[in-house]
C-alpha cells in the first residue's frame, strides 16, 4: 500500500517544503517579539520572490538573487516601519495594505518574467556527512538555503535568549513604556526588527521562486505568508517551536501528497486539511506562551 | 443615512449608465471575473487573452473591466454585483465555482447578460459555455501511453468536478488503448492555483516513479518542477495546460491543450450589440477551434507524433468520439456498449460525469 513511497525522499522533501514558511515565520517572530504586528508578510514574500527571481535571472547567480530578495523585503518592511513607528499609523491596517501593495508591485515587476525558468541552484552534497546512510540523503544533501534557514532560526534563538540586544528587543516588545523609561530606543529597535522580518520574508519568497517551484507566476506565494504568520502565534513566539511547526506543516503537506499518489484509502478531503489540523493541534497542545505585552500597540515617547 | 445616500447614488449612476447605453453613446461595458491572476500563464491568462481579443475587435465601442483572483464563493457574488451596479451589460464569469453566484446575481439584474464558463445552470440571462477539453486529454493520453518508460503517469487534479473527472477518464482510456500496462497516480491539489503546491505534487509524482505528468491546475509550476528534474538527469514529460506554455518546450513540455476563448467572446459581444443575444449552451471542441492542441515537439518519436496528429484530425472531423464504447465504469458495470458514444446530458452523460472508468485504481473524492 505504501510501496511507492520512499521514506528517505519523503523526509528529505519535508525539509525543502518547510523552508519558505520557516524563513518568513522566523522573521515575523522577531518583529512580533519587538511588539509589532506586521500582517504584510505575504506582500513582502511575494515582493522578495519576484525581486530575487529577476536578480537571479539577470545575474545568473541565485545567491545574488537571494541577497536582492532580502534587501527588497527589508525595503518594503521599512516602508511599513516608517508608517507605523514614525507616522503612528494603525499596524493591522498598514500590514494588510502592505500585503495588497506587495501583491500588486510583484505583479507589475513580474511582467515579462512569466514562465521563465530560474537558474539552477544545485544541491549541496556535504562531504562526509552527506555520505552517511539514510541520515545523509535526508539531512545533508540539500540546497544551501535550507541550512541558511536553520542557521537563522538558531541565530534568532541565540540572539533573543543570550544577548543583551535580544533582551532589549524583548523588553521593548513586552512593555515599550518601561523600556523607553530605561532609556532604550523603542522606535529604532522596532525599525531594525521590522527590517529583519522583511528580509527573512523576502528570502522565503525567493526560495519559492528560485528553488522550490522554480519559476515565477503572479500570486506565487498563494497564502504562504499567512500560514507563516499563523505559525508564529501557534508556536507561542518561540523559535524552536516555530521550527517544529514549520517542519510539521511542510512534512504533513508532503506526506499527504505522497499518500494520495500512492492511492492510500483515506478520503482526500481529510488528507488535504491534515497539514493545518496537525500543526494547530500539536502546537496548541504544547500550550505555548503568551503574546508579547505590547504587541500591536502604537508607541509614542510623549505618552 | 450615509449608507442610504451611497445606495441611492449607486442606483442613480446605474440608471444613468443604462440610459446612456440605450442612447448608444456609451460603449458596451463588459465585465470579466477571473479565478486566478491574469499572469498565471494558464487558465486565466487565456481568458484574459479572450478579453483583449474583444477589445481589439470592437475598439472604442466596448469598455472591458475585470477583477482577478476572485475566490469561488460569496466574494464572487459581491464582485459580480459590483460590476452590474457599475453598468456592465455583459459579464463573463470564468470558473466552475462561480455557477451559483452567477445564477443568484443574474436573478437580481435581469437586464444584464451573463456568460458562465464550464457550468451547467442556465437562466434567461445566463448562457453557459465550455470547451471539450477531454478531446485534448485524449490526445495527451495517447501520447503519454506511448512515451512512458515506467508505465506510471502522474495526474495533478484540482477539484473533483465533472470537467476534471472527464479529463482523467479520457486521458486514461487513450493511454490504456496504446499501453495496457499503464497506471495512473492522481493527486488532488484542491486548488486551481498554488504554484508551490503544484510543484510539490509534481515532485512527489516523479519520486513515485511517474515519468509523464499531466496537470489540471493553472500554473506553470509543474512544468518548472519537471524541467528542474530533467536538469538533474531525469526524463520527465509534461503537457501545457489551458495555455501553450511553450516556454517549456521542447522538453519537458511536449504538447499542450490551448483554450481559445477569443472568437466566442467576440461573437457573444457582437450578439449583445445586435440585440440578438439569447441564453445558449455552447460546448465546442477541437473541431470548432475552442480547444487547440499545442505543437507536438520533436522530443517524442515521429511515429507517435504522426498517430497523435491522426487522432487530432479524427476528433476534429467528428469521425471519432473520445468516449466510444465498449467502456465500463470503475465498478465493472457497463457504461457504453460496443460502438456507442457518450451523450452530453442525462444520466451518465458527460456534463455530470462523477465516476471513473474501469482500470483506474483510485477513488473519486466525494
Amino acid at each position: 500500500m505504501f510501496g511507492s513511497i520512499d521514506p528517505i525522499l519523503l523526509l528529505a522533501s519535508l525539509m525543502v517544503a518547510a523552508t519558505p514558511i520557516m524563513l518568513a515565520a522566523i522573521g515575523e517572530l522577531v518583529v512580533e517579539r519587538a511588539g509589532v504586528l506586521n500582517l504584510g508578510v505575504e506582500g513582502m514574500m511575494i515582493t522578495g520572490s519576484i525581486i530575487g527571481f529577476i536578480a537571479a535571472i539577470n545575474t545568473g547567480s541565485p545567491w545574488l538573487g537571494f541577497l536582492c530578495a532580502a534587501l527588497g523585503g527589508a525595503g518594503l518592511a521599512l516602508l511599513f516601519g516608517i508608517l507605523t513607528q514614525v507616522l503612528l499609523s494603525n499596524q493591522v491596517a498598514t500590514g494588510l495594505a502592505l500585503t495588497l501593495f506587495g501583491l500588486g508591485l510583484a505583479s507589475l515587476l513580474g511582467q515579462g518574467y512569466l514562465g521563465v525558468k530560474a537558474p539552477a541552484f544545485p544541491d549541496w552534497n556535504i562531504p562526509l556527512l552527506g555520505d552517511i546512510p539514510v541520515i545523509g540523503p535526508i539531512v545533508f544533501q540539500h540546497d544551501p538555503m535550507v541550512y541558511v534557514g536553520l542557521a537563522i532560526v538558531a541565530g534568532v534563538w541565540w540572539f533573543l535568549k543570550k544577548t543583551r540586544a535580544g533582551l532589549v528587543l524583548r523588553a521593548v516588545g513586552e512593555n515599550h513604556e518601561a523600556a523607553h523609561a530605561l532609556g532604550y530606543h523603542v522606535v529604532r529597535t522596532r525599525l531594525l526588527a521590522i527590517m529583519f522580518g522583511g528580509a527573512c520574508a523576502g528570502l522565503g519568497g525567493a526560495y519559492l521562486s528560485i528553488v522550490r517551484v522554480p519559476t515565477y507566476a503572479d500570486s506565487l506565494t498563494a497564502g504562504a505568508g499567512w500560514i507563516a504568520s499563523a505559525i508564529v502565534v501557534f508556536a507561542g513566539w518561540k523559535p524552536w517551536r516555530l521550527l517544529l511547526g514549520a517542519y510539521l506543516f511542510g512534512g504533513v503537506t508532503v506526506l499527504q501528497l505522497n499518500l494520495q499518489a500512492a492511492g492510500v484509502a483515506i478520503p482526500v478531503e481529510y488528507l488535504s486539511m491534515s497539514p493545518y489540523i496537525a500543526t494547530i493541534l500539536v502546537l496548541v497542545i504544547m500550550s505555548a506562551g503568551g503574546a508579547p505585552g505590547s504587541l500591536g500597540k502604537t508607541f509614542h515617547a510623549s505618552r | 443615512m450615509l449608507r442610504r445616500t451611497l445606495l441611492a447614488s449607486a442606483a442613480a449612476t446605474a440608471m444613468l449608465g443604462g440610459m446612456a447605453a440605450a442612447e448608444g453613446h456609451e460603449p458596451l461595458k463588459i465585465g470579466f471575473v477571473f479565478v486566478g491572476p491574469i499572469g498565471d500563464g494558464g487558465w486565466t491568462y487565456e481568458h484574459n487573452k479572450g478579453r483583449l481579443a474583444v477589445e481589439e475587435a470592437f475598439g472604442d465601442a466596448v469598455e472591458t473591466v475585470f477583477v482577478e483572483s476572485v475566490p469561488e464563493g460569496p466574494d464572487a457574488e459581491r464582485v459580480m454585483t459590483q460590476m452590474a451596479l457599475e453598468g456592465a451589460d455583459l459579464i463573463f464569469t470564468t470558473s466552475f465555482g462561480y455557477m451559483d453566484p452567477t445564477i443568484n446575481v443574474a436573478a437580481r439584474f435581469p437586464d444584464v447578460m451573463f456568460e458562465h464558463a464550464t457550468g451547467y445552470k442556465q437562466a434567461d440571462n445566463v448562457s453557459v459555455y465550455s470547451a471539450r477539453f477531454y478531446e485534448g486529454r485524449a490526445v495527451q493520453g495517447h501520447i503519454a501511453g506511448q512515451i512512458t518508460e515506467s508505465n506510471v503517469i502522474g495526474y495533478i487534479a484540482s477539484f473533483p468536478i465533472p470537467e476534471v473527472i472527464r479529463g482523467i477518464n479520457s486521458a486514461y482510456l487513450h493511454a490504456k488503448e496504446v499501453n495496457p500496462d499503464v497506471e495512473f497516480k492522481i493527486i488532488w491539489a484542491y486548488t486551481w492555483f498554488d504554484p508551490a503546491k503544484e510543484a510539490e505534487a509534481a515532485n512527489v509524482l516523479i519520486e513515485q516513479g511517474a515519468d509523464v505528468i499531466l496537470q489540471h491546475t493553472d500554473s506553470t509550476a509543474p512544468q518548472a518542477a519537471a524541467a528542474a528534474a530533467n536538469d538533474a538527469g531525469a526524463t520527465i514529460y509534461t503537457f501545457g495546460q489551458a495555455s501553450d506554455m511553450a516556454e517549456f518546450a521542447p522538453m519537458p513540455r511536449v504538447s499542450s491543450i490551448i483554450d481559445d476563448w477569443g472568437p466566442y467572446y467576440v461573437a457573444r459581444t457582437q450578439a449583445v450589440m445586435d440585440g440578438t443575444w439569447e441564453s445558449v449552451s455552447t460546448w465546442d471542441g477541437i473541431g470548432a477551434g475552442m480547444v487547440g492542441i499545442g505543437e507536438i515537439s520533436d522530443a517524442i518519436p515521429a511515429d507517435v507524433k504522426a498517430s497523435a496528429e491522426d487522432l487530432i484530425a479524427r476528433l476534429a472531423s467528428g469521425e471519432y468520439h473520445a468516449f466510444t464504447g465498449p467502456i465500463n465504469k470503475q465498478d465493472g458495470s457497463v457504461w457504453l456498449a460496443e460502438g456507442e458514444t457518450a451523450s452530453d446530458y442525462g444520466d451518465d452523460g458527460l456534463a455530470g460525469m462523477g465516476f471513473y472508468v474501469e482500470g483506474i485504481t483510485a477513488e473519486v473524492p466525494q
